[in-house]
């Protein structure tokens, strides 16, 4: 079975994310940028099953700048095996990501998409779910547990409330969430390796499909800065607080 | 450009490197270190994740396991360490000190050892030369080793042994022909890869040494210790030449952690200082904030361009002692201005040990002192870059 994982390019984790002095997004410009962690989820279990026999090849995709291909050596020395980047400066959205990864997904024929759940930039959620509806697939989203079996993949959804046990018919695509596994770090050996690993170049063009956006982006502000909060002596004092000032009993 | 012009690169090298290391030291981040420090504990778990990962072996050849990258690689690897706030001084030896062993060791010294070196299954990060009477004035060493038939029988006392208990392996330096019987005060001695597994509580006894900071340092009595003679590195009597070539890639390596720490001061002090707000606006826009912040900057990025120059000329195979040197009291120096720098604009803030800056400027103190003093750099550049008359 061939694996594809989509990866994106984020800003990293740790870094305090600002907004730009004009409002029209945030400030991209020397910040350092990672793979969004949901996607190294995904290539950690991309390699597991390779390591388990049940993957032949792994492949990555990614959309976006041509510095977007770091994303890809940094899954390739955890252990992919080949690499897709398809430029483009167009701010992509959701349904053209998951056009261009269907695009991809019928030249490559895996047998498994797996995605992260979310990118942890716009945390939109959306381009594992639109990709399994353009594809006609079988999906299982917001994973923590992937077993693959003959013709068919069981997996674990964590869903409001509990766990559901869901079996896939293949090919389907699945979005991992956050305890499905704990990513490797990428070794030395592998990132020397990972450097003569192949990576193909398309544009979305070479693709035929159009990218441009259909959402427009109004401004964007920072998130309210909370007030202070304040001690109370006693519980009494909170009841009463909650029920005169936070209305809330 | 002729021949003899070395390259030297700017910019974010090996940027493949600092993703992957500062990968993992976003596990490790301040509150292991605090916990490290508090207990005196080596910080197993971090050395683990850079052993399993191949960064401890960058510089063993290929051929022996290793990845087999340029000194600057090696460089780039500990900086980042030391700029995520972390230290890698309980690990950084075991990737240079088999140099020696690379160098002048036998083949059969090299296939025995250096494979297992570069798989972490044996540590070689212990070097013994400092002694208590002697300090930096090597050449008059007095643990002596002399050969007895199919070994030598070692006597003495080694100081300042960093990680000697966290080490299968020591590289020692002892003289085996008395000091009156050589014409030259540096010959007559010899290097010896030896095997603490066999020699602790047989002939070699470790003692750690409580220190201001967390660095496993220790003193080591060697009392009719038995080696075979087959420890022997190279000729004998020609250790301290042996040693020497090792000692720049020492200092060019430790000057790259100097500036990690310098990066660590100046991001944390400049974020603290924007944010940090008092008598009607951030610290930051004080002069008596700023500028003593914006010097350490200028005064880091000078310095780390002679670390880049002592490394690139390294890695050409040409002479570097003078950059080296600098290299490691420039960085130091830089490190330190930048730490009390950084001190300073946090204030109170600053004593408060879950800021990690108080731990940080312990550590970076270090090197204005180790593995070589700011005097004694001093001394090598008026007596042979100048030309001075010898001052020790």
């Amino acid at each position: 079975m061939k694996v594809l994982v989509p990866v994106k390019r984020v800003i990293d984790a740790n870094i305090k994310v600002r907004v730009k002095s004009d409002q029209s997004g945030v400030e991209l410009n020397n910040v350092k940028m990672a793979m969004n962690p949901f996607c190294e989820i995904a290539v950690e279990e991309a390699i597991r099953l390779k390591e388990a026999g049940a993957a032949e090849e792994i492949v990555l995709v990614t959309a976006g700048i041509r510095q977007s291909q770091e994303t890809l050596r940094s899954g390739l020395a955890m252990g992919a095996d080949r690499g897709i980047l398809i430029e483009t400066d167009e701010a992509l959205e959701p349904l053209a990501v998951a056009k261009l990864l269907k695009a991809v997904v019928e030249r490559e024929e895996p047998g498994l998409v797996l995605l992260g759940k979310q990118a942890i930039d716009g945390d939109n959620n959306q381009t594992g779910q639109m990709l399994a509806g353009l594809l006609n697939w079988s999906i299982g989203s917001f994973v923590s547990k992937l077993e693959t079996g003959d013709g068919s993949i069981s997996v674990v959804r964590e869903v409001d409330g509990g766990l559901e046990k869901v079996r896939l018919k293949s090919p389907a695509i699945v979005t991992v969430d956050l305890r499905l596994n704990e990513p490797r770090y990428a070794s030395l050996p592998n990132i020397m390796k990972a450097k003569k690993k192949p990576i193909d170049m398309f544009t979305p063009e070479d693709l035929g499909v159009g990218v441009a956006p259909r959402v427009t982006v109004l401004k964007v502000v920072e998130p309210p800065a909370r007030d202070a909060g304040v001690k109370v002596s006693s519980a009494a004092e909170l009841v009463e607080k909650l029920r005169q000032e936070a209305k809330v009993i | 450009m002729d021949e003899t012009t070395t390259i030297l690169t700017l910019g974010e090298d090996y940027p493949d490197i600092r993703r992957a290391v500062g990968r993992i030291c976003e596990d490790f981040q301040g509150a292991y270190w605090r916990e490290m420090d508090a207990a005196s504990a080596y910080p197993l778990a971090f050395v683990e994740a850079l052993t399993k990962s191949g960064w401890l072996a960058a510089l063993i050849p290929e051929a022996y396991g290793g990845a087999g990258l340029p000194l600057r690689a090696a460089a780039v690897i500990l900086e980042t360490i030391h700029a995520s706030g972390g230290s890698a001084a309980a690990c950084h030896a075991q990737m240079y000190t088999m140099g020696t062993v690379l160098r002048h060791g036998s083949e059969a010294q090299k296939q025995k050892y250096l494979p297992a070196i570069a798989s972490g299954e044996l540590r070689l990060q212990a070097f013994g030369v400092t002694e208590p009477a002697s300090g930096t004035d090597t050449a008059n060493l007095r643990t002596r080793a002399v050969r007895d038939g199919n070994h030598y029988i070692v006597n003495g006392q080694k100081v300042w042994t960093s990680r000697a208990l966290y080490s299968d392996l020591m590289l020692l330096l002892a003289r085996t022909t008395p000091r009156e019987e050589v014409t030259k005060p540096t010959d007559g001695l010899s290097v010896f890869l030896i095997d603490l597994r066999e020699l602790k509580d047989n002939g070699v006894e470790i003692r750690p040494i409580d220190t201001m900071i967390n660095h496993n340092t220790t003193e080591v009595f060697f009392s009719d210790a038995k080696i075979p003679a087959a420890s022997l590195v190279g000729e004998e009597g020609k250790g301290f030449r042996y040693i020497l070539d090792g000692m720049n890639a020492e200092r060019t390596l430790i000057a790259s952690e100097s500036i990690g720490d310098a990066r660590f001061f100046l991001e944390r002090a400049s974020s603290y200082a924007c944010e940090r707000k008092i008598f009607g606006g951030p610290i930051g826009r004080n002069q008596g904030i700023q500028f003593p912040l914006a010097r350490a900057h200028a005064e880091t990025e000078a310095a780390e361009l002679m670390a880049r120059k002592a490394a690139a000329l390294f890695d050409d195979g040409q002479p570097c002692g003078p950059e080296a040197n600098m290299a490691k009291l420039l960085c130091a120096e830089a490190a330190w201005h930048a730490g009390e720098a950084c001190m300073q604009t946090f204030g109170g803030f600053a004593f408060a040990r879950e800021y990690d800056i108080e731990r940080k400027w312990r550590e970076a103190r270090l090197y204005l002192t180790a593995p070589i003093s700011t005097n004694l750099v001093l001394a090598y550049i008026g007596q042979h870059v100048l030309g001075l008359p010898k001052s020790y």
